[in-house]
Formats: C-alpha cells, structure tokens, sequence
C-alpha cells in the first residue's frame, strides 16, 4: 500500500499549478467571451450557425469558421490580433489541461520514480502539442 | 471490516453519501479528462490536416461533425467550465464553503438552461 505525501508550504510546482489552474480557467472564459462578442459585433449573427459560432469562441480561428457566410474572411475574422489570441486560449488551456491529467494520475501513482517518469511523459506531450497548436496558428 | 480498508465494490461507492458536491467532482474529473484527451489528438489531427494533404487527421476530425459527439463535448465544456468558476469563487472566499450544497444547485440553475438551449438550437439544426 502507498502513501500520498502531505503538501510543503512555500513556492513548489504543486503550488504555481494550482494557482495557475484557476487563474488559466478564469482567463480562459474571458478570452472564450470576447470572441463571441466580437464574432456577434463582426456580423455572426447572419453569416453563421450556433455549432460554427461555437467553434469559434472555444477557438478563434479561420478554419473554425470556414461553413459560414462571411463575406471576407480577412476582414477582421482572419489577423494577427486572433492569432494573438489563439496562441493565449493554447497556452493556458493546454497547460490547464495536462496539469488536470497530472493530477489525476498522481493520485493513483506515488512512488517517486513512476512520479518523475509520468511527469516527463507529460512534459513532452504538453510541449508537442503546444508547438503543433503554434504552428497550426501561424500557417492558418 | 472492508469499509475501514476502503476496499468496496465500484456501485457501493458510487452510493457514498456525498450528495451533490461528490456528483460535481466526478463530472469536473470526466468533463476535464475528456476535454483534454479529444482536444489534444484534435490539435494533432488538425495539424496533419494543414500540413500533410492526406492523412489520419481528416479521418479523426470526422468525429468532431458528429452531432452526438458535439452535444456530450459542448456539456462537457459548459459543464467544466461553471464548476469551476463555482470552485475559483470558493477559493476566493472561503467563507462561502458552507454553502458548497446551495451554490451547486445555482450552478446547476445556470448549466441547464445555457446547455438545454445550446443543444435544441444544435440538435434543430442538425435535422434540417
């Protein structure tokens, strides 16, 4: 039978995650708003579905909205603000994200070696898929 | 004698009597784990769609048309999402812990109808 270990005070990564966590959710909800406002200011209301205005405000990229009648995509849809954008909504929900499977997998796993080894595992999937989502940003 | 080992079977601690905090912590654990599983491979398959003309990608973004996949994805992120904006307020101001059992039955005042009109508006669509 293995034990959890208690939880230090101080600076420690669980402590930066779990902070992150809540500040990345809330941060997360804010950018997902503005991209429904200004998809509903720039006109989605008669160019698009709900499903296509979904997409958009979980991910405001071009090609989320490619099934819509947006006249000109490169007119406000399609610019280096949304990829600014895009690149935030990644960060903090890729980096929530693999945090929540850390944690969960912590749970179930405590000896020190598996710790570290499903920790790297996780490090290196949540850095892929940064770069990936990076460069799917950029070439869109 | 197993209850103080822990060791019950499966259904018994689904029957634990943690009401609805517990429900909420169980959804917050499957609405998150699926969120970042299905996400993640989207993210990969995306990418495989942009770069490489032809390839698994497209195959697994098929799922994402389905429209019952898009109505347990869409619970999943309204779902995760107000629970945890009810958890961050708690963090915020402890004193509000007590009152974990009412501020559940608001959020769930909040979650169904933003989801109930979410999926009538998609599942309308869905059968034009």
């Amino acid at each position: 039978m293995s034990t959890r270990s208690l939880p230090t005070p101080g600076w420690n990564l669980e402590y930066i995650m779990w902070v992150f966590t809540r500040v990345s959710g809330a941060a997360m909800a804010l950018l997902a708003f503005i991209g429904f406002a200004a998809a509903l200011v720039m006109g989605a209301r008669s160019q698009m579905d709900l499903g296509t205005l979904m997409r958009w405000t979980f991910f405001p990229n071009p090609n989320h909205v490619v099934n819509s009648n947006i006249p000109d995509i490169t007119q406000g849809w399609s610019n280096a603000f949304w990829q600014t954008m895009e690149m935030l909504i990644v960060f903090f929900g890729t980096t929530h994200g693999f945090n929540g499977l850390r944690v969960v997998l912590e749970e179930y796993i405590h000896r020190p070696f598996w710790v570290t080894f499903w920790r790297l595992i996780l490090g290196v999937l949540w850095l892929g898929t940064l770069v990936v989502a990076i460069f799917v940003i950029l070439a869109s | 004698m197993s209850l103080l080992k822990g060791k019950v079977s499966f259904w018994t601690a689904l029957g634990y009597k943690g009401g609805g905090p517990m429900w909420a912590w169980i959804l917050h654990r499957i609405s998150g784990l699926s969120m970042i599983i299905f996400v993640a491979i989207h993210v990969y398959a995306g990418f495989t769609t942009q770069q490489l003309t032809s390839g698994w990608g497209v195959w697994y973004n098929t799922l994402y048309e389905n429209v019952w996949f898009q109505l347990y994805i869409v619970f999943c992120v309204i779902f995760h999402a107000v629970n945890g904006l009810r958890i961050v307020i708690q963090d915020t101001w402890p004193k509000l812990i007590p009152f974990e059992h009412e501020a559940i039955w608001l959020e769930w005042l909040v979650i169904l109808p933003v989801y109930g009109l979410t999926a009538f508006v998609m599942v309308q669509h869905a059968l034009r």
